[in-house]
């Protein structure tokens, strides 16, 4: 009555400046508020199937809950307004159903080892959900423009690597836990660098592969009608292998080594568009692969309790047995959370084999939801990194969407018997700081990402030099910024 | 630069239906397998969290019910008197697994029969936690109660089953010394685990867990001489046929013989007597004065074939009875070649036609044996449960009488009951009553290498009122006393568990 515009198009949000694209902030806190009252819910279930009374923790977990995501998405309406509305909701919703997952375990496992010999996961968690919710909001303030990462892509890459190899170097009682050498562990936490030096070598990639993607589109000898790289443009892929089976021999960590992998080779492909890079990625794998079987104890022990877990049930088959016994007493329905048996799993069902407990307790319907999220989440990122403009920005999203779907297949492919355990965790949902740490970075910079993709261009044109060549260009050369 | 990150989304896509793909598989073709393996535990949890049926006798005494527990598992079996009627119920325990109804019957009582399929769909609609079905036994309360006070009031070692001849309902089946199944459905293990070891083997010569009325038989003595008798009365002859009245029987050629002459081929009556006054004794006062010798002749006479057909027609040699409980087979013979149905020898003959050599009979299977004879000769599929009830009490199965065949014409049962009622009138023991006419047979079985030395087993078996039978019976007991004999022992428990069965008015 009192508004004059008769025809004027539906408002959408208060700091929407030209009404030409929505924010859709609206929608995103609709889908948190959404994912808390799923975990909300989630958590009474386990409360009244577990102790059949709702205590005062529930509250408390509720609303640290609610708050860090109150800030996330505050964090966002400032910073990234044209972000992708569905991105932090499925992060809300993967981290909530973690966390409630983390303290039914909790449950399980003090009553079956006692109070002494298990000190409750779940505050930890919630503790790192605080600092990497942190990080997030800072990744977001401090990091308006993602191209400013590229001018950096040396340093991070050099970082990457230090990282990446530093438990290696160091002594095992500074870096092992239960066999594998990925650890660094200060005083009373330890943190797994590998999880940020993904990053970082990813961020050093995409920088490197978009300034250098001409060279690998050059042709070299033609063999049986296939155009084969120049060897001498062999040598990134080369080094990323070398990187990957190094992890593997001084760290113990399949997982790593072959995340890290298959990220590279889908960067080269992005970059490049030429299948024969993937090509001669998977033979270096197969290779790899064999000569890991023959040399190393641990990987043929990996594969030998793949192919046969119930034969080898007391000599490290049981947990994966153990994960196949609990998909299989949940079957469809699964057995309703807080009914299952996560303590059948023993000291490591909150991370490696949270998938597995999933899989009791929600049943298939419940880890088919759950794989839909992740999905959702990896296909919004993939989406942004089309829609944005520069090719560093594409090749990064792509390569940070395609790392969350990589993680989520070696785990469940794991538990599932698809392929050999490789030891990784399921990102948001495994009990893990650094896992959670690296995680929430990652959607940062998909949020960052898909903020520029969605951004309407007004105001002063950037200067063509920041501006990245499009995807159809074919320049070769790449002024650096200075 | 989008057309490989489309192409890298489908791979992405592709991956995620990979696992769906696998996830699937395993939920269509592995899954029960995995749910059954042993090594996995969570099904047996699972039965444990769901509210365990009840399990009543027939006239509506709970006798194993479930407490909620506020530990994991959630229900917690509980025996109201579990030595009582632990024979029938046997124990439920998660170390120890399930034995006696709680194992025939338990995919009733935990709820998973497909009997119970529609109810299981509600309560998942309604959020009802799923419940299991109810048992209604055959067991009277006041039967089983008579016997087991009977047996241990005496501190006796041994069984009774009570029958109903019509339909072969059991009244009661009770088992001494017994144990409370109590403590091995505790859910804490070292209870479990102690009171297991309290009924075990070393710390328990007298083997409390084993049921003694259905899963072991004993040496049968004079309560046998009643299938010689059928046997006899099928082959032409009658309560006034005269056989051999000498207090002694030549094992190998059929003679007369002096049992003081010391002769391990002499077999003699009891303490050596002649049987009755003349110099032949009728078939009638033999049963009545319970005559080894003439028993002895007339087996011989009527042959192994006949005798062993006349058996099997009781019940003997079945090996595959259940009740639903697993009934151990009885035999005539030895059970070495695996067929317990041949008497080796002539020698033998003559010893099986006492119930002696190697014929044994379950408590069970000798009151059948009265059951059958009460009945006109009609053999009864023995039954323990009555009814099946839904968790909502409703009734989902009845159990219907179940005819085993004729075991002798009626003519020969009434003629029987008559020798029955001579042999009744000439045993002592308490618990007779002037109004109740009862049938019946003692026994008293030499067991052991030693026979003279060693305590034989006492036996009674009989039916009442004899000319309408209501209640069929079979005691055993392991008696202790050398001297003893089955009419001293057994009668009085068997009497005053008929009584306890006529008394119930129905």
């Amino acid at each position: 009555m009192a508004s004059p515009g008769p025809a004027g198009p539906p408002a959408q949000g208060s700091e929407q400046p030209g009404g030409s694209a929505p924010t859709r902030r609206g929608t995103e806190l609709a889908m948190l508020a959404f994912a808390a009252g799923l975990m909300t819910g989630a958590l009474m279930l386990v409360e009244v199937n577990q102790e059949q009374q709702l205590t005062m923790r529930l509250v408390w977990y509720g609303l640290a809950y609610l708050v860090l995501f109150a800030v996330a998405h505050a964090a966002v309406r400032r910073w990234a307004p044209y972000a992708d509305p569905l991105i932090l909701p499925c992060v809300a919703l993967l981290n909530g159903i973690g966390l409630v997952m983390i303290y039914r375990i909790d449950l399980a496992l003090t009553e079956r080892f006692g109070s002494d010999d298990w000190s409750a996961a779940a505050p930890k968690q919630v503790l790192w959900t605080t600092i990497a919710t942190g990080l997030f909001i800072a990744v977001l303030k401090f990091l308006p423009d993602h191209r400013t990462l590229s001018r950096y892509a040396y340093m991070f890459g050099l970082a990457g690597l230090v990282l990446l190899a530093l438990p290696g170097m160091l002594p095992a009682q500074l870096s092992e836990v239960n066999g594998a050498k990925i650890w660094l562990r200060l005083g009373a936490f330890s943190i797994q660098p590998g999880e940020f030096a993904k990053i970082l070598l990813m961020v050093f990639f995409a920088a490197f592969l978009v300034s250098k993607r001409d060279l690998f589109t050059v042709a070299g000898r033609r063999v049986l009608g296939i155009d084969l790289p120049r060897a001498r443009d062999m040598g990134p892929i080369l080094f990323a292998w070398g990187i990957c089976v190094a992890i593997m021999v001084f760290e113990k960590d399949l997982g790593t080594a072959l995340l890290f992998f298959g990220v590279v080779l889908a960067l080269l492909y992005v970059a490049t568009e030429r299948f024969i890079w993937v090509g001669v990625g998977l033979t270096l794998f197969a290779v790899g692969c064999v000569l890991a079987y023959q040399l190393f104890g641990h990987v043929e022990r990996r594969v030998e309790s793949w192919l046969d877990p119930f034969g080898l049930y007391e000599t490290g088959g049981y947990q994966l047995a153990q994960a196949l016994f609990a998909f299989a007493t949940g079957g469809m329905f699964g057995t309703g959370l807080g009914a299952g048996r996560p303590d059948m799993l023993l000291y490591q069902a909150n991370s490696d084999f949270i998938t597995a407990v999933i899989g009791e307790e929600l049943g298939f319907i419940g880890l088919t939801a759950l794989l839909l999220v992740y999905m959702i989440l990896a296909l919004r990122g993939l989406r942004s990194a089309v829609a944005v403009r520069d090719s560093f920005g594409k090749l990064l999203g792509g390569g940070l969407s395609f790392t969350l779907i990589m993680q989520i297949f070696l785990v469940v492919g794991g538990v599932t018997t698809l392929i050999p355990l490789t030891g990784i965790t399921a990102p948001f949902l495994s009990a893990g700081g650094s896992s959670l740490l690296a995680n929430y970075v990652l959607v940062a910079l998909l949020l960052r990402i898909s903020d520029a993709a969605r951004r309407p261009q007004t105001g002063v044109k950037p200067k063509p030099v920041a501006q990245a060549p499009i995807a159809e260009a074919h320049t070769v050369m790449v002024e650096r910024p200075s | 630069m989008n057309t490989p990150l489309r192409r890298v989304g489908l791979v992405m896509l592709a991956m995620i239906v990979l696992l769906l793909a696998n996830t699937t598989y395993i939920e269509l073709f592995n899954a029960d397998e995995y749910r059954d393996d042993p090594r996995n535990q969570r099904v047996l949890y699972e039965e444990y969290s769901r509210e365990r049926g009840r399990i009543i006798t027939a006239d509506e005494k709970i006798i194993a019910n479930v407490k909620a527990t506020d530990d994991q598992l959630q229900f917690q079996r509980t025996y109201a008197n579990g030595p009582l009627y632990a024979p029938v119920t046997g124990y439920y325990s998660v170390r120890y697994g399930a034995t006696g109804l709680e194992l025939t019957e338990d995919e009733i009582l935990n709820g998973s029969d497909d009997r119970l399929f529609v109810r299981r769909l509600s309560d998942l609609v309604t959020g009802r936690d799923p419940r299991g079905g109810n048992i209604v036994t055959t067991i009277d309360s006041r039967v089983q109660t008579a016997a087991y006070q009977a047996m241990t009031g005496n501190d006796f070692t041994g069984a009774v089953v009570a029958i109903k001849p019509d339909d072969g309902q059991i009244l009661a089946m009770v088992s001494t010394p017994s144990y409370d199944p109590s403590g091995l459905a505790d859910h804490d293990p070292d209870v479990q685990e102690q009171t297991y070891n309290k009924y075990r083997d070393s710390n328990a010569p007298e083997k409390p867990m084993l049921n003694r009325a259905i899963s072991e038989n004993y040496t049968p003595g004079s309560t046998f001489k009643l299938i010689t008798a059928a046997a006899g009365l099928a082959d032409g002859r009658d309560s006034d046929t005269q056989l051999m009245a000498a207090p002694g029987i030549d094992v190998l050629t059929g003679e007369a013989c002096d049992p003081s002459d010391g002769s391990t081929r002499c077999m003699s009556n009891y303490n050596s007597r002649t049987c009755g006054s003349g110099e032949t004794a009728s078939l009638e006062t033999a049963l009545e004065l319970s005559c080894n010798t003439a028993f002895a002749q007339l087996a011989a006479e009527v042959g192994e074939e006949k005798l062993v057909d006349q058996a099997a027609r009781f019940g003997i040699g079945q090996t595959d009875l259940t009740i639903p409980l697993q009934v151990v087979p009885s035999c005539v013979g030895s059970r070495a070649d695996g067929n317990c149905m041949d008497i080796e020898d002539e020698p033998s003959l003559y010893q099986s036609g006492i119930g002696q050599k190697d014929v044994r009979l379950t408590a069970l299977e000798n009151a059948v044996i009265a059951a059958t004879i009460g009945n006109d000769g009609i053999r009864m599929h023995p039954q323990l449960v009555q009814k099946v009830l839904a968790p909502d009490l409703e009734t989902i199965s009845e159990y219907d009488p179940e005819e085993l065949g004729e075991a002798m014409s009626a003519e020969d049962a009434d003629e029987l009951t008559d020798m029955m009622i001579l042999s009744e009138n000439n045993t002592g023991g308490e618990g007779k009553r002037d109004d109740i006419e009862i049938a019946s047979k003692t026994g008293t079985a030499e067991t052991g290498a030693d026979p003279k030395n060693t305590p034989p087993f006492a036996w009674y078996v009989a039916f009442a009122p004899a000319d309408d039978p209501q209640v069929a019976v079979a005691v055993v007991v392991e008696s202790r006393d050398v001297a003893a004999t089955g009419g001293k022992l057994s009668a009085a428990v068997g009497r005053a568990t008929m009584n306890a069965a006529l008394a119930r008015g129905n």
